[in-house]
């Protein structure tokens, strides 16, 4: 077992544990940037696809997995942030600034949005998230002459640094461009995690009463946690605009919001790498089941035709395994496997069984 | 000028009368208990200071502010802090993490320094690790310091309350029974600390509490309520043999 002596606070102030650990983050920094290098064009770009969700999965993870507030809303912020950032740059708008302010109206609109949300819990906050994402497809059918509307749009080559950056022409310069939001985004969330706003947000989620005894206003943090999260949700959803090529008003359907809760709880709720662990889920599962099907249908015979709603089925399988046996999602799972090699022989089964509490004082409000 | 006062507070729900016409004063630096059997209305009176609800008639005063006029988490801001009968730790979130929220009123960053983590954001924490650190040595917490609450046993969890409570730096401190739920030594403990919290740290102490030892062990005066009502105040001794405090208690002797 490693043990890290702690001689002063920045030990735990930084975002490393120690400088093994930094140094396998780093470690894997250099192999996510040397990716182009070592895989073809077909598993890079779904690389950048798992590297997009991850990014979807972030925003959505500030909201549902540290602040508590569940939202099967999510695929309509990735529309307003997509839409945002196509229309700026077509209205000649250079992509650098076009970006960062397609995320800025996300993020906005996400705030306001929230407020009439703020009254709701659980269930009812669901529903009327739910409702949203159903919302925004006709909204943007409606809005037909900004969106194109049923017809959607198509993403044009943009530009960064001078570089051109396209889904098909440059597949390996669009894969640095997400790489290095996703890099950014992950910093930006670890600093929160560390300051008094990510304390406040697992306040708020934790429990209410006491959040607000120690100081903490719920509505305002509630607001900024629905800003933050939709802010990252529209550069997500830009991203897959542009990963996309064309889109329109059915692309960021119901069924993208409800994946993307699937996705957090998964990969663990409350955590950065449950984000991580769940797009790869998500990315790859429809490869791997393809891949799949065509070696049980060689080996044992069959038609190879695709079967309607099996990635549906398989994917509404896993989060039930999930949900009953590993509620705190595949990073939970590691956790747990770590600590077993960490303590071994001394790890108890019930380390991280959750203590039932009654009598919650929840009943005050 | 006393710290805190309530002056003619009442408060119902439906046609309950859960506190009726309540009027005292803590001063500042004395320790002062309620007690009373169940269903009195101590936890409200609680309640009523924290702001989770809002009394039908009446003043609360503290410190010269009217807490009427305040939001519930505005009350914190002005040095308040609370612990709850049925403990409200944030349950996934480690010990430390817990006492650092109680920091939270004393947050002068906003969001743009602590995304980029600025200096300023850093100097904070290093402050408010610095005074957390002062608490956990007062509760001898540092065991449990990088401990997630939800593996914790009760004992310990009560006594993070209290730490998260002290981390905000009050200047009046609300305990909700401590000591209920907790063993002898455990009990014994709570006594301690919560004189020293008087005598060291100099904060003023309202306390709810059903152990009569504990309550006339640390508090200068004793509040009685039955009904939402006062029956009694004074010292512990007077008050434990107020003959409407026993009726209370114990019945009519017939």
């Amino acid at each position: 077992m490693r043990i890290v002596f702690k001689t002063n606070y920045m030990q735990d102030i930084r975002p490393w544990k120690d400088g093994y650990q930094l140094s396998l983050y780093m470690l894997l920094l250099v192999v996510a940037i040397a990716a182009p290098w070592m895989l073809d064009d077909f598993y890079l770009g779904e690389l950048t696809n798992v590297l997009i969700w991850a990014i979807a999965g972030l925003g959505l993870m500030v909201l549902t997995g540290h602040t508590g507030q569940a939202s099967l809303g999510h695929a309509a912020f990735l529309a307003i942030g997509c839409y945002a950032n196509i229309i700026l740059i077509e209205a000649g708008v250079p992509f650098m600034i076009a970006f960062p302010v397609a995320g800025l109206i996300t993020g906005i609109i996400g705030a306001t949005i929230a407020v009439p949300a703020l009254r709701l819990h659980g269930i009812y906050l669901a529903i009327f998230t739910l409702a949203m994402s159903i919302l925004m497809d006709d909204i943007i059918v409606l809005a037909e002459p900004i969106t194109g509307g049923v017809a959607g749009k198509y993403a044009p080559s943009v530009g960064v640094f001078g570089f051109m950056v396209d889904r098909w022409g440059t597949p390996n310069e669009f894969y640095w461009l997400t790489l290095g939001v996703v890099v950014l985004v992950t910093l930006g969330y670890i600093n929160i995690l560390r300051a008094p706003l990510g304390r406040s947000f697992i306040a708020v989620r934790d429990s209410e009463v006491s959040a607000q005894a120690m100081g903490v206003d719920i509505s305002r943090t509630k607001t900024i946690s629905f800003g933050l999260s939709c802010m990252v949700t529209g550069w997500a959803g830009a991203l897959m605009g542009l990963y996309a090529g064309a889109f329109n008003n059915e692309t960021f359907s119901v069924v993208i919001s409800i994946q993307l809760l699937m996705m957090i709880v998964i990969g663990g709720l409350g955590s950065i790498h449950g984000a991580f662990f769940g797009a790869i889920i998500i990315g790859f599962l429809p490869q791997f089941l393809s891949i799949s099907k065509e070696y049980v249908g060689a080996v044992f015979g069959g038609s190879t035709v695709a079967i309607p709603g099996l990635e549906f089925g398989i994917f509404g399988m896993i989060l039930i395994a999930f949900i009953l046996f590993e509620p705190m999602g595949i990073y939970g799972r590691w956790l747990k496997v770590r600590t077993w090699f960490e303590l071994f022989p001394f790890y108890r089964k019930d380390m991280f069984k959750r203590q039932k509490s009654y009598l919650k004082t929840e009943r005050l409000r | 000028m006393s710290l805190l006062e309530l002056e003619n507070v009442t408060l119902k729900f439906g046609g309950l009368t859960a506190v009726d016409n309540l009027s005292f004063s803590v001063e500042e630096g004395e320790v002062f208990a309620i007690v009373g059997p169940n269903g009195a209305g101590k936890s409200t009176v609680f309640n009523l200071i924290s702001r989770f609800y809002d009394p039908y008639a009446g003043k609360i005063r503290f410190d010269g502010h009217d807490l009427l006029q305040v939001k519930p988490s505005g009350v914190a801001a002005y040095g308040v802090a609370r612990t709850f009968q049925n403990i409200e730790l944030f349950e996934h979130a480690t010990v430390l993490q817990n006492l650092l929220v109680g920091r939270h009123r004393h947050r002068t960053t906003n969001l743009l320094s602590e995304v980029f983590f600025a200096p300023s954001a850093k100097r904070q924490e290093m402050e408010n690790r610095e005074k957390v650190e002062e608490v956990i040595d007062f509760l001898d917490l540092q065991a449990y310091r990088d401990k997630m609450i939800a593996g914790l046993p009760y004992g310990v969890r009560k006594v993070v309350e209290v730490a998260r409570a002290l981390s905000t730096d009050p200047k009046l401190l609300l305990l909700d029974e401590p000591a209920s739920g907790l063993s002898v030594e455990e009990t014994a403990d709570m006594r301690w600390w919560i004189d020293d919290i008087r005598r060291q740290m100099g904060i003023t102490v309202l306390m709810v509490e059903h152990d009569m030892g504990l309550v006339s062990g640390v508090s200068d005066r004793v509040l009685a309520m039955a009904d939402g009502a006062k029956l009694a105040l004074g010292t512990p001794s007077e008050v434990q043999s107020h003959p409407a405090v026993i009726e209370a208690y114990l019945g009519k002797a017939s």
